[in-house]
C-alpha cells in the first residue's frame, strides 16, 4: 500500500498535475508535495497524491522496478497489482 | 551519515546482487553467532523479497522477519466492526480492496455486501469524496493504512469535503509500534529496516531518538531488490560493528527532515492515540485518530455506533488458532500455522494476513516461502 509509483508530469494546473505513467495520462494532487513542481519533472504518486519530486539524476534507478512489475503485468502478481493500484487512484482526466 | 550505496545500481545486475550477497554472509559470518534477526516492517519490502527470491540470496544466519508492515493486517477486529455495524445502519461505505475481506469479530465487510450492504471500493479517498459528492447519502470512507497514506485522507478532509461525507479512520502510525516490537522478549530484533516511502513523509530523523534508546540500528530503505539488498547489508554490518545509527540508504526519495508540508497536513488533522494492533498489543499512539476540529467528518462521533449487537456472536472457532499476531511480532512463520494453506488460502483467509496483497501469509501463498538456494551461489 505504501509502494507508489512514479509518473513524468505533463502539466500543471494549480494545485493538479497532469501526469504521465507509462502511457496512461491521469491527474495528480500537489496538495502535499514539498518542491515545486514542474512539466518534465518525476514524483512519486501514492493514492492520488504526489508526496515526492524525485532528483532528475535519480529517476533511472526508480523507474527500472517499475518498467520491469508493468512489463510483467500478470494478472494475479501482488506486486504489479499494487502498482495498478497506484495507477488508478489517480483522477482520471476530464475529456475536453 | 554513510551516502547511499544503491545509488547507480541496477537490479537486473546480477554481479552485483552476487557481490552484495557475499559481503552480506561475509558481514553475517564476522558476527560470529547466529541467527542474526533484523526485521522490516513494509508490505512492499516482503513482496520484493518473496518475487525477486531475495531469500535465497540471504545467508543462513540471517533471520529477515516481516514485522506489523501491512496496515490492513494490524486493522483490529472492533474497527472492522464498527466499519460492518455502520453499513448495517444504512450507511453507504468506500474502502481499499484491501479492506473488504478483512474478517472482524463476526463479519467482513464482504459479508455484509453479500447481504446488501452499501459498500463500494475505491483506490483512493479522493474517488470517495468524489463519489460522495454525486451523492444523498451519507457517505463514510473506512480509511486504512499508515502515514504515507494517512496523508492524503488529511488532504482531502482539509480540501472542502462534501457535508454527507465522514471518515472511519483505522489509519496507524509506525513509530511507535517499533518501540513496541523492539521490547518485545521473544522478537529480540537487532536491527530495523525502515520502510522507504513512510520515512519519505517522516523523514529519517525521526528513528534517532530510537535508535538512541533503544541501542539498535535503523537503515531507510528503497523497494528494488539491490535496495533491500544493500540496506541489509548496511544493516548487518551496524550490527557487526556494534554501531547504533540511522542510516539513509534510499536518499532519492528521503531526507532527514521527511516532506515538512505533508507533516503539516498530517498532524493539522490526526492526533496520535493509543489503540491496539491486531495481533501485536495495546500500541501508545500508534492510531491516528481525528482532531476535534474536524468532528464533523469522524464517523466515531457522528454516528452512534452500536457495536454489542455484533458481540453477541461467538467469533468463528477457526480463526483462535490463527498465529497472525505471532508472525507479525517476528516469533513464527506463515509455515508454522497449521491453517497456513489449508484451511486459510487466499480465497477463503481466516487471518487478515492472507488478506491483504501486503501480508506475509499473502505473499508467501503467491511467492512461496523460504528458500535455501544457498549452494547454488
Amino acid at each position: 500500500m505504501c509502494l507508489g509509483v512514479p509518473g513524468k508530469v505533463i502539466s500543471v494546473d494549480g494545485a493538479l498535475a497532469t501526469v504521465d505513467f507509462w502511457g496512461v495520462r491521469r491527474e495528480v494532487r500537489l496538495d502535499i508535495v514539498d518542491e515545486p513542481v514542474e512539466p518534465g519533472d518525476y514524483i512519486m504518486n501514492h493514492v492520488g497524491f504526489a508526496i515526492r519530486r524525485i532528483p532528475p539524476d535519480q529517476i533511472g534507478e526508480t523507474l527500472a522496478l517499475y518498467d520491469e512489475l508493468l512489463r510483467a503485468m500478470s494478472e494475479d502478481d501482488l506486486m504489479a497489482a499494487d502498482v495498478r493500484g497506484e495507477i488508478n487512484a489517480t483522477g482520471e482526466k476530464k475529456r475536453v | 551519515m554513510s551516502e547511499p550505496r544503491a545509488a547507480g545500481l541496477r537490479f537486473q545486475d546480477p554481479k552485483t546482487a552476487r557481490r552484495m550477497a557475499d559481503a552480506l554472509a561475509r558481514a553475517v559470518g564476522e558476527i560470529g553467532r547466529a541467527p542474526v534477526s533484523v526485521m522490516h516492517v513494509c508490505g512492499s519490502h516482503e513482496q520484493a523479497i518473496a518475487k525477486y527470491g531475495l531469500r535465497a540470496a540471504f545467508p543462513l544466519g540471517l533471520n529477515v522477519i516481516m514485522g506489523p508492515g501491512c496496515p490492513v493486517c494490524v486493522t483490529d477486529l472492533p474497527e472492522v466492526d464498527e466499519a460492518v455495524a455502520l453499513a448495517g445502519q444504512g450507511v453507504r461505505i468506500f474502502t481499499y480492496g484491501d479492506m473488504l475481506r478483512v474478517p472482524g469479530t463476526v463479519k467482513s465487510l464482504a459479508d455484509v455486501q453479500a447481504e446488501g450492504a452499501k459498500i463500494d471500493v475505491v483506490y483512493s479517498i479522493g474517488q470517495a469524496a468524489q463519489l460522495a459528492r454525486k451523492s444523498a447519502e451519507e457517505c463514510v470512507f473506512f480509511a486504512s493504512g499508515f502515514e504515507t497514506t494517512a496523508v492524503a485522507t488529511a488532504a482531502v478532509l482539509l480540501a472542502n469535503p462534501p457535508a454527507n461525507f465522514s471518515v472511519l479512520s483505522a489509519h496507524k502510525y509506525i513509530p511507535p509500534v517499533m518501540e513496541i516490537v523492539a521490547e518485545m522478549p521473544d522478537t529480540r530484533v537487532e536491527g530495523f529496516l525502515a520502510a522507504g516511502h513512510a520515512a519519505t513523509i517522516t523523514g529519517w530523523g525521526i528513528f534517532e531518538r530510537f535508535v538512541e534508546r533503544h541501542r539498535i540500528p535503523v537503515v531507510v530503505a528503497g523497494f528494488e531488490p539491490l535496495d533491500i539488498m544493500a540496506g541489509l547489508l548496511t544493516l548487518v554490518e551496524l550490527i557487526r560493528d556494534g554501531r547504533a545509527e540511522v542510516i539513509n540508504a534510499y536518499p532519492r526519495c528521503v531526507t532527514r527532515e521527511g516532506n515538512l508540508r505533508a507533516q503539516q497536513v498530517l498532524w493539522k488533522v490526526f492526533k496520535p492515540t493509543g489503540g491496539r494492533w491486531r495481533g501485536i498489543a495495546h500500541v501508545p499512539n500508534g492510531n491516528l485518530r481525528l482532531r476535534d476540529e474536524f468532528a464533523a467528518f469522524d464517523a466515531r462521533r457522528r454516528f452512534t455506533i452500536d457495536l454489542t449487537k455484533l458481540w453477541d456472536y461467538a467469533p468463528p472457532s477457526l480463526a483462535q488458532s490463527c498465529v497472525c499476531g505471532d508472525i507479525m511480532g517476528g516469533i513464527a512463520s506463515p509455515t508454522d500455522c497449521p491453517l497456513f494453506g489449508r484451511e486459510c488460502v487466499p480465497d477463503n483467509p481466516v487471518g487478515a494476513c492472507m488478506v491483504s496483497t501486503e501480508g506475509t501469509c499473502r505473499i508467501w501463498h503467491q511467492y512461496g516461502g523460504h528458500l535455501n538456494l544457498g549452494e547454488e551461489r
